[in-house]
């Protein structure tokens, strides 16, 4: 949407959703949005910078980072502008608070629910412009259009009615989110299945750092849903089965409050090691301590979630948490002007950007700080709006061969209406998450990552068996989520082949067997390749060094 | 075991809906919205419905349980069983069905568009900076800032059951975030608007939207709230006999739907018989412990019961 806000300046936009615009799931962001404005305490662009680079462990693209930092002021002031409402200080300034791996206060917020406020800021400004940019809610984009290496629309679908229509467009840009649906434990929503870059990458688009998947400490027992980093703040334990606050092994100083993913891999040890509660895969988070009046003071919605979610009240009971996958910093490679790029020398896709989740600029390197990837998405969608913008301005209409290009899509609901397989897609889906986050989750090693890459090929095959039982054409869901399906089975494939050549311990990504960061051979970032015959092919792209050179990552 | 009864409609096939029962035991600890997908997942497949977020945040997955609209994704299932261990779930109401429970949220969104719901200044905004609003002007506009825009309120408002032309209850949350808030320059325009037919005063106060409503938003309130400034600002050639009308309206209906107490607090000033009819409407509820089962909000209603009873007492 704030790409569409730019471009809708001088031309005009079809915005597709397949769900609602409001309904996206950057609406679920609680904690903020960061930018160095000095509001509550003096900061910089500087630090700003540091804090990101230090917490991406270094694989971040520096003159990115910069650009990006420098930017999240004014973008920020823009979405305030634009009616987007804040917490204020007393003065009337927007308010601001700390967040981890941050060293000021700087994350902007609206009370506990920055992204939905943002996200229906942006919405009420794409109602405003209606007459310049046309909504299509529940529409389904399913491959690009490249024609002459040149990107000239998308291929898309009315969930409603099932008809295939073509759009022609003279840019195109991908703001398509991420992709932790591939995993058994996740705070995505169940939109968040990588259609986006698995149709750059079906394009012959490679996929960037696909390997750094965020995995958040504090995920509710099995729903995977997020427990907001304030419960550790007001003070809360984390015990295993044996009743143990066992961070006191892993980080005696900081204890709870260590950064995500030290927390995350001391939950997932004491799980692994058999001292879960019960024996089961999660371990207690413990609030009883704090007593119900502060609970309700300062909990008052993660106690609520506990109970409408799963029907535990914090205050009499301690939670059941577990580690939980929460954001992808690899996606699709674009420059620092949200155009995508084709190879580690920055070869432009002539009408194709991308920008947020989907996306990898990269400013996040190997892990991504809280609060900084809402303001990617305004950044970077911004910047890919104005760039897609000034592109199309200068090119011809596109005339593209539109039955060609619907008879693809339509062969593939062919292909899945005339399955008659005795596989269960729910099967599937179950065995696919559980294998991803035994194997390629919190821990990974070279033997569970080559038993994940072919246990997750037998899958694909299987899918191709499936059993399909809504032939019709009006909201058919369920061909929906058997295509979902498909392009999640091919990114968790992506992602445990790009997690098995990254042979050192980075950020988000932690192999046991190589339990260290190596900059001598892994300094790079990481380019997946489609090759014929449905394969896999590893390139690699240097990283953009500046400002910081890369040391050592202590808290 | 639990019966699910669900209310199927495919027009592809069969013209008419239809209810279709699913027995399902019910895991520990299940949303609504982890066994419909059960059913559909190990059940059958073509059965249609929204969801994404599956924490209440985004909005989809509004439906009708036991006749009443809430969030599939927000609600234990094992809570939603009458003594027979049956739940019945419909689409949202004053929709059109599209298919199963998915309906056709066209006319909500148009409604929605119509409060022009997007700031309007005419000033320049700083360089530089941000406008500056303080936490007491932000306060104002907090709660309806909730909205996730689900429809529950607009499923089960008694005006929009009758009558089409009435923005809804989401609508007006949505224009009360404007009226409010302190950095929009159009109020005297919006509320002018908004006090036309279809509008603000077309609600009959029976504060279903609220008791519906899964977030603070609660449109009722604001509804109050836009209808203060209208009066404040000298907006008021409209009410009156009409008030009077909806207050009549909104006992009728609220005795009919055996709503609760809420809407008393309203109408404190406007009609004691009208008020002592309500209460034990209210008190009855409580005694068949049909208030619904949100915990928040059952201790809200407490309250509200309490105080309001004691002031009639004095
Ligand atoms: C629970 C949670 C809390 C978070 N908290 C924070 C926080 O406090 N601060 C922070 O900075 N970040 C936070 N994040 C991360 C941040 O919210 C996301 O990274 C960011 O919002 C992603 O925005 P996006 O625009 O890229 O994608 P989304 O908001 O996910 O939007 C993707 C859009 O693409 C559409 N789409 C996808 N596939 C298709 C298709 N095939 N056809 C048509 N449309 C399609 C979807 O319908 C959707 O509209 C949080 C994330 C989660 C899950
Ligand atoms: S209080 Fe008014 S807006 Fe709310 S449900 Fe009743 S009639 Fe509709
Ligand atoms: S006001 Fe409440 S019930 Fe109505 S759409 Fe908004 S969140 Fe949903
Ligand atoms: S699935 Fe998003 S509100 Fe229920």
């Amino acid at each position: 949407m704030r790409a569409a806000l730019e471009v809708c300046k001088d031309l005009d936009v079809a915005l597709l959703t397949k769900v609602y615009p409001s309904r996206s799931h950057s609406g679920a962001a609680q904690g903020g949005i960061a930018a160095s404005l000095g509001n509550s305490e003096d900061d910089s662009w500087e630090e700003h910078m540091f804090d990101t680079i230090k917490g991406g462990d270094y694989l971040s693209d520096q003159d990115a980072v910069e650009e990006y930092v420098k930017a999240a002021p004014n973008v920020i002031y823009e979405l305030e502008h634009m009616g987007c409402i804040f917490s204020r200080t007393p003065d009337g300034k927007i308010a601001q608070r700390s967040f981890g791996g941050h060293s000021r206060p700087r994350a902007c917020f609206s009370a506990d629910r920055t992204g939905h406020a943002i996200l229906h800021a942006l919405h009420e400004q794409v109602m405003k412009h209606s007459r310049s940019i046309k909504v299509y809610s529940e529409w389904f984009m399913h491959s690009l259009v490249i024609e002459d290496q040149q990107c000239r629309g998308v291929v898309v679908s009315d969930v409603r009615t099932g008809a295939v229509e073509v759009i022609q467009a003279k840019a195109v840009v991908f703001a398509t989110g991420g992709y932790g649906r591939a995993f058994q434990i996740t705070t995505n929503a169940f939109a968040s299945t990588a259609d986006g870059v698995l149709a750059a990458f079906n394009s012959g688009i490679p996929l960037e750092d696909a390997e750094f998947v965020q995995f958040h400490p504090s995920g509710l027992y099995r729903q995977g849903i997020l427990f907001s980093e304030a419960a550790r703040g007001e003070g809360g334990y984390l015990l295993n089965g044996l009743g143990e606050r066992f961070m006191e092994k892993y980080a005696p100083e900081r204890m709870e409050l260590a950064p995500r993913d030290i927390v995350a891999r001391a939950e997932q040890s004491e799980i692994d090691a058999g001292r879960g509660v019960n024996g089961e895969d999660f371990i207690h988070l413990d609030l009883r301590h704090l007593g119900e009046a502060r609970i309700m003071e300062r909990l008052p919605q993660i106690r609520q979630l506990g109970i409408d979610f799963i029907s535990v009240d914090c205050a009499k009971d301690p939670l059941p948490i577990q580690p939980t996958a929460h954001y992808s910093m690899g996606g699709i490679p674009t420059d620092k002007f949200g155009a995508v790029v084709v190879d580690a020398k920055g070869t432009r896709l002539n009408g194709f950007f991308a920008a947020g989740e989907c996306a990898c600029v990269s400013v996040h390197g190997a892990n991504r700080l809280g609060t900084n990837s809402l303001l990617d998405a305004v950044v970077f969608g911004q910047r890919a709006g104005r760039s897609a913008l000034e592109y199309a301005k200068n090119v011809a209409s596109p005339s593209v061969n539109e039955s060609r290009e619907k008879t693809r899509v339509l062969s593939v609901f062919e292909d899945i209406f005339q399955r008659e397989g005795s596989e269960s897609y729910n099967d599937i889906r179950n065995e696919m998450k559980n294998i991803m986050t035994h194997n390629c989750g919190v821990f990974r090693d070279a033997e569970h990552l080559t038993q994940c890459i072919e246990k997750i090929q037998s899958l694909q095959v299987r899918y191709k068996k499936g059993k399909v039982t809504d032939k019709g054409r009006l909201f058919n869901t369920e061909l929906y989520e058997i295509i979902e399906l498909g392009n999640m089975l091919k990114m968790a494939e992506i992602i445990s082949f790009a997690a098995l050549a990254r042979k050192e311990s980075r950020g988000g990504h932690f192999r046991s067997d190589f339990p260290k960061r190596n900059d001598v051979d892994f300094l790079h970032h990481s380019l997946v390749y489609p090759t014929e015959g449905d394969g896999l092919e590893l390139k690699t792209k240097p990283v953009v060094i500046t400002r910081h050179q890369p040391a050592e990552r202590t808290y | 075991m639990a019966t699910f009864r669900i209310k199927r409609y495919n027009p592809e096939k069969q013209p008419e809906p239809y209810y279709e029962d699913f027995d399902l035991d019910i895991p520990k600890g299940a949303t609504l919205l982890d066994c419909i997908n059960l059913i559909k997942w190990t059940k059958d497949g073509s059965l249609s419905y929204r969801m994404s977020c599956r924490s209440a945040i985004c909005g989809s997955c509004g439906m009708k349980a036991n006749g009443h609209a809430l969030l599939a994704c927000q609600r234990q299932a094992d809570s939603l069983l009458d003594k027979d261990g049956t739940v019945t779930i419909e689409p949202l109401g004053n929709m059109k069905p599209i298919k199963d429970l998915v309906v056709d949220f066209k006319p909500f969104w148009d409604k929605v568009n119509k409060v022009q719901p997007y700031l309007q200044t005419s000033a320049e905004a700083p360089v530089g900076k941000e406008r500056t609003q303080s936490p007491e002007q932000f306060r104002l506009i907090d709660d309806t800032s909730t909205c996730i825009m689900c429809g529950n309120c607009y499923s089960d408002c008694n005006t929009l059951e009758v009558d089409d032309n009435f923005l809804g209850p989401a609508a007006l949350a949505k224009a009360q975030r404007f009226v409010c808030d302190s950095r929009d320059e159009k109020t005297l325009e919006r509320v002018t608007e908004l006090s036309k037919p279809g509008g603000i005063w077309d609600c009959t106060h029976c504060a279903e939207c609220v008791e519906r409503c899964p977030k603070p938003a609660q449109p009722f309130h604001r509804i109050k709230e836009i209808m203060t400034v209208a009066l404040e600002e000298g907006v008021h050639n409209n009410n009156g006999a009409r008030h009077a009308l909806s207050f009549t309206r909104s006992v009728k209906a609220s005795g009919r739907l055996n709503e609760n107490q809420l809407p008393v607090e309203s109408m404190g000033y406007f009609n004691i018989k009208g008020l002592l009819e309500l209460v034990p409407v209210g008190l009855r509820m409580l005694l068949k412990g049909k208030i619904p089962p949100i915990f928040h909000k059952s201790i809200d209603d407490v309250k509200d019961v309490k105080r309001i009873y004691k002031e009639l007492n004095q």
